[in-house]
């Protein structure tokens, strides 16, 4: 008994010290749920809202972009796609069968169904097929009941409707790439969104864009929704309006055609572009749905290279359409003056090279007015000579060339106007009088684009204000948009008497006698075009081609003939409007390129809102005008269309290349 | 005054009718299971979102068949289940090897024989038996005889043959259970403490050696309560989605049927092992705490009838019973809060699942035959050569 009174105290002693020990340890569960349950609930809390709470992004419909009358120009069209949910499907296969007899599904799109519904869960919706017509959408829904676990859902896709008529203003839409998430915008996340990737559509991306709606939903583990919690509207994009009349861009972009060429149309007041056409061009409807490599890599290695914006960002040697800078730039100097004659015998020496005109037997005595009217190399061979290179790369300057104007898109070339400074620099070299000459007649060195020569044309026809060119009626300031301020235009500091004398001389050009120009003159009601030629050589014609047969640009391989170029104002006695074409490897100015700038300028003056009103008004186009006004109110129509066909093919070859 | 005498010296001697048997059982500590099933029903009713099917009606009606269970087994004499305590534990030994047999022969690891209405776990029926076994061993024994380290071989073999068939299923859970259980057995039986020292030492040393024999999921599962941030979508997806639970639920809880981790499913296996999850979500640390003392409550109880029984053997049972209760409660909540392992227990009488609640009311009802015979003096030698 002693032994087992033993044992109990043993026992008893033990059974406490077990009690204490599961004391100690009830404790501590007691001390854990504290720690979990009220030390650390808020953050549990948050992470349990985002286990159930998914946010799903709403993207707000992209802004349209619209001409200056509100044509829209980029639209949202609307995109129906079925979709299956393959758990309310009695059998996924027996609904793509019968999807299949009432709508075309190739066999493509039937495996790629049937291989993602085997790798998602079974709620979540796969597409069948996209971009699905009206009809189509209509017998499908009609079909509802043979179609278990098929719905039609609704997206927004970016839509041209003018296509490639526009395609170098507008850009296009793309799907977002790594390096174009740069900001925070959850909406460059989501798989099936499209960004501005060119053009106006990648300038004005971020106002175009809008805010995304939220929508917050509650899930389960699995990801599927149970109920939707909160929803936040979005903000569609802004509308973004441009200075271009469509039926203008439409107009230049098919007188352009097939060629290689850009026209620029600007209103000489307000620096307004009216049309800005570069061809040939791409359909931008191609690059929002996507391209193909093999589409790509055509329109990559097209010689004639239908991505590149011609209009702002190809520089070519301006040719005689500089001569105006070197006119005015001796004006000005005071060492010439306008009826200071130049004898020209069809050539100039100087030390013992002879620099030709383009005139084999000479043009005699020049003075300025006839010199630009007739285009005479060595008169402005001579004037050069006496005034300097440093005074005509001041002058170019001034009207707007060798340098960017700042226009609302991507990809501005900036041209070339070389000066001793520049060649020392870059170069190495010192500059030779004989550059002085070359540079007079707009080859050598000097480069600009076909923007900045309508932009020397405007500030010429201007009387010497600094216009400069604008696209659109708004600008991006912090990411939303407001409108442009009007503008108002220093003075390029050119006098009113060495402006007339070259307006004159320009408008001599297309209506004087021996004007290169003369076959393109218009009379609009008394009106009249003012305009010059030019010719950029783009490969010499050397010794050993000239006896081997090549005598003119036509006997060239394409890549080496002769560009064409154009610029004009009109009307020459109110001036309004600036054209500048240039047609690449077209051969003569006048012959390729001024029968062009005359048609559009015809079909500008057409279009001209004010001209309906009050006869010889001089304001701009009012920002209000309904569009098709001018169309159903004028005789312009006729007018347009009879000389421009006849100046088209009515005109008589050409002896040979004419300046 | 004498009638109660009378009944003392029956109770004594065991001696006593059904009907007194029936009034000396622990009603209040009948009432105390019964409020914990009733949670446990509550909560399945919100874990199949609002309804008694398939889980809260089953949970009440296996309760019920556990209480007879338990009736049936407090009224039976405490010297019978010391009579029976090798028979039994032998017979829970063959099923465990039965099972092994047979999981190994065709159906994969299978641990269970289905009775119909529950499928018998060996291993949970070998809970029991174990300790019955030990205490009928350690009964027989003095305090000189249990300081022989030889003495304790027997026991020691009786402990470790199921522990290894449970490992080899395997089921490190239930394993650790035997082993925690039997060792407060010799514990309280009174062996010295430099032993378990001892034993603990060799045990560490042995874990490089154990860590070969573990299941590739068991090694993960052990990684991952190291860290469970090491593999937040995978294995330690369970532990961290039930701190998220049970942290998300605060103070008071998110309400009745509105844990949105448990509805929406991020919580795992809610109506088994994370059931205590779900309360904590529902109705915050306050009911988890609550709970808690509930079952510290059920312990007090199972220690005071083994403070209070007069015979060894009725104490060791009590004590053994108390600790495997406590295992099962400490080993649930403190996997689901993150402390240990996930491990596999459910949380006694809340949890769904016959297969505890059986084995507990089988324990229980062993408990309360300890307290109905709590007075009959039961010689050293055993019940049968007493008279």
């Amino acid at each position: 008994m002693q032994k087992d009174g033993d044992r109990s105290k043993v026992f008893a002693r033990r059974v406490v010290l077990l009690g204490g020990g599961k004391a100690l340890l009830v404790s501590l569960l007691g001390a854990r749920m504290y720690y979990l349950q009220v030390m650390e609930a808020d953050t549990y809390r948050t992470l349990a809202d985002e286990n159930r709470i998914n946010m799903r992004l709403i993207p707000p419909p992209r802004g349209h972009i619209v001409d200056r009358f509100g044509v829209p120009l980029a639209v949202n069209r609307q995109n129906f796609r079925a979709l299956v949910i393959a758990e309310r499907t009695r059998d996924l296969e027996q609904t793509l069968r019968a999807f299949r007899s009432l709508t075309p599904l190739t066999d493509y799109d039937y495996q790629r169904v049937l291989k993602e519904s085997s790798r998602r869960r079974s709620f979540v919706p796969i597409t069948v097929r996209e971009n699905l017509t009206w009809e189509q959408m209509a017998v499908i829904q009609v079909h509802a009941p043979d179609l278990p676990g098929v719905i039609i859902d609704e997206g927004l896709t970016r839509d041209y409707p003018y296509a490639d008529l526009a395609s170098h203003i507008l850009g296009y839409v793309a799907a977002v790439a790594e390096e174009d998430i740069t900001g925070d915008d959850p909406l460059l996340e989501l798989p099936d969104f499209r960004i501005g990737k060119a053009g106006i559509e990648k300038v004005y991306d971020l106002p175009l864009r809008g805010k995304s709606g939220a929508s917050q939903v509650e899930v389960n583990a699995v990801g599927r929704i149970i109920r939707e919690l909160r929803r936040e509207e979005g903000e569609p994009g802004h509308e973004v309006q441009l200075t271009i009349d469509i039926r203008l861009q439409d107009f230049a972009s098919r007188r352009l055609g097939e060629q290689s060429a850009a026209c620029v149309v600007m209103d000489v007041h307000t620096g307004e572009l009216l049309a800005m056409a570069s061809m040939p061009a791409y359909d931008p409807n191609a690059f929002a749905r996507g391209l193909t490599n093999q589409e790509w890599k055509t329109l990559a290695s097209d010689p004639r290279a239908p991505l590149r914006n011609k209009a702002l960002a190809g520089q070519y040697a301006p040719g005689s359409t500089f001569k105006m800078v070197v006119a005015l730039a001796a004006l000005e100097s005071g060492i010439m003056n306008a009826e200071q004659t130049v004898f020209c015998p069809g050539h100039l020496r100087l030390g013992n090279h002879l620099f030709h005109c383009w005139k084999r037997g000479g043009h005699g005595h020049m003075n300025m007015t006839s010199a630009i009217e007739q285009s005479c190399d060595v008169y402005f061979y001579e004037v050069a000579r006496r005034i300097g290179i440093e005074r005509i790369a001041d002058m170019a300057h001034r009207l707007g060339l060798g340098s960017p104007l700042d226009i609302e898109l991507p990809g501005e070339a900036s041209g070339l106007i070389p000066s001793k400074a520049w060649k020392t620099a870059t170069l190495g070299q010192p500059w030779v009088q004989g550059e002085t000459l070359v540079a007079s007649i707009g080859q050598g060195y000097v480069l600009a684009t076909p923007m900045q020569l309508a932009v020397m044309t405007a500030r010429i026809a201007n009387d010497g204000l600094a216009v400069r060119p604008t696209l659109c009626r708004q600008a991006v300031v912090d990411g939303g948009l407001v409108p442009q301020s009007p503008p108002s235009f220093d003075s390029i500091g050119v006098s009113r008497q060495s402006m007339a004398v070259v307006k004159n001389a320009m408008w001599r050009v297309v209506n004087g006698n021996r004007g290169t120009a003369r076959r393109s003159a218009i009379d609009v009601d008394g009106q009249t075009m003012a305009g010059k030629t030019g010719t950029s050589q783009v490969r010499r014609i050397t010794m050993q081609e000239r006896q081997s047969g090549v005598r003119s640009n036509e006997d060239l391989p394409w890549e080496f003939r002769d560009h064409a170029l154009f610029v004009c104002f009109a009307p020459a006695e109110a001036p309004r409007y600036a054209v500048s074409v240039i047609v690449e490897h077209a051969g003569g100015g006048s012959r390729h390129a001024a029968p062009i700038a005359h048609d559009v300028m015809l079909e500008t003056l057409r279009l001209d809102p004010s001209r309906n009103r009050v006869p010889g008004q001089t304001a701009a186009i009012p920002r209000d005008a309904p569009p098709d006004a001018p169309r159903t109110q004028n005789g312009g129509a006729e007018m347009a269309a009879g000389p421009a066909t006849g100046t088209n093919d009515g005109s008589p070859p050409a002896g040979g290349p004419l300046q | 005054m004498m009638g109660y005498e009378l009944m003392t010296a029956r109770m004594r001697r065991g001696e006593m009718t059904l009907g007194e048997k029936l009034w000396q059982v622990s009603w209040s500590f009948i009432l105390l299971i019964a409020i914990l099933a009733a949670i446990g029903a509550v909560m399945l009713y919100s874990a199949a979102n609002g309804s008694m099917d398939p889980w809260a009606s089953r949970h009440i009606s296996r309760f019920g068949i556990g209480l007879a269970v338990l009736l049936v087994a407090a009224l039976i004499d405490i010297r019978q289940w010391m009579r029976y305590a090798y028979w039994l534990y032998a017979l829970a030994l063959v099923l465990l090897v039965g099972v092994e047999v047979r999981g190994t022969i065709g159906m994969g690891a299978q641990r269970w024989i289905d009775l119909g209405f529950f499928q018998l776990q060996p291993s949970e029926l070998m809970k029991v038996t174990l300790v019955l076994a030990l205490a009928r061993f350690f009964h027989g024994a003095d305090l000189s005889d249990v300081g022989r380290p030889l003495f304790l071989i027997v026991p020691l073999m009786m402990v470790l043959v199921p522990v290894a068939l449970v490992l080899k299923q395997p089921d490190l859970g239930t394993a650790l259970m035997l082993m925690a259980g039997a060792g407060v057995l010799f514990f309280v039986a009174g062996v010295r403490l430099w032993k378990f020292v001892l034993v603990i030492v060799a045990g560490l040393g042995a874990i490089p050696v154990a860590w070969q024999f573990l299941h590739d999921y068991q090694k993960q599962r052990v990684l991952t309560f190291i860290n469970p941030e090491r593999d937040p979508l995978g294995a330690g997806y369970h532990i961290l989605q039930s701190k998220i639970a049970l942290g998300s639920g605060g103070l008071t809880g998110k309400g009745f049927l509105q844990g949105t981790q448990s509805h929406l499913n991020f919580l795992p296996e809610k109506q088994t092992d994370f059931i205590f999850v779900m309360l904590a979500e529902e109705f915050g640390m306050l009911a988890g705490m609550a709970l808690l003392f509930l079952y510290v409550i059920a312990l007090i109880y199972g220690l005071a009838i083994a403070l209070r029984a007069r015979n060894h053997f009725g104490r060791l049972v009590a004590v053994g019973v108390t600790v495997t209760f406590f295992l099962y409660v400490f080993i649930n909540i403190a996997m689901v809060m993150g402390l240990i392992p996930v491990v596999g227990v459910p949380l006694p009488l809340v949890s769904y699942g016959g297969t505890a609640m059986m084995t507990l009311m089988l324990a229980f009802g062993l408990l309360m035959s300890v307290w109905v015979h709590r007075d009959v003096q039961i010689g050293r030698r055993g019940a049968y050569d007493d008279g």
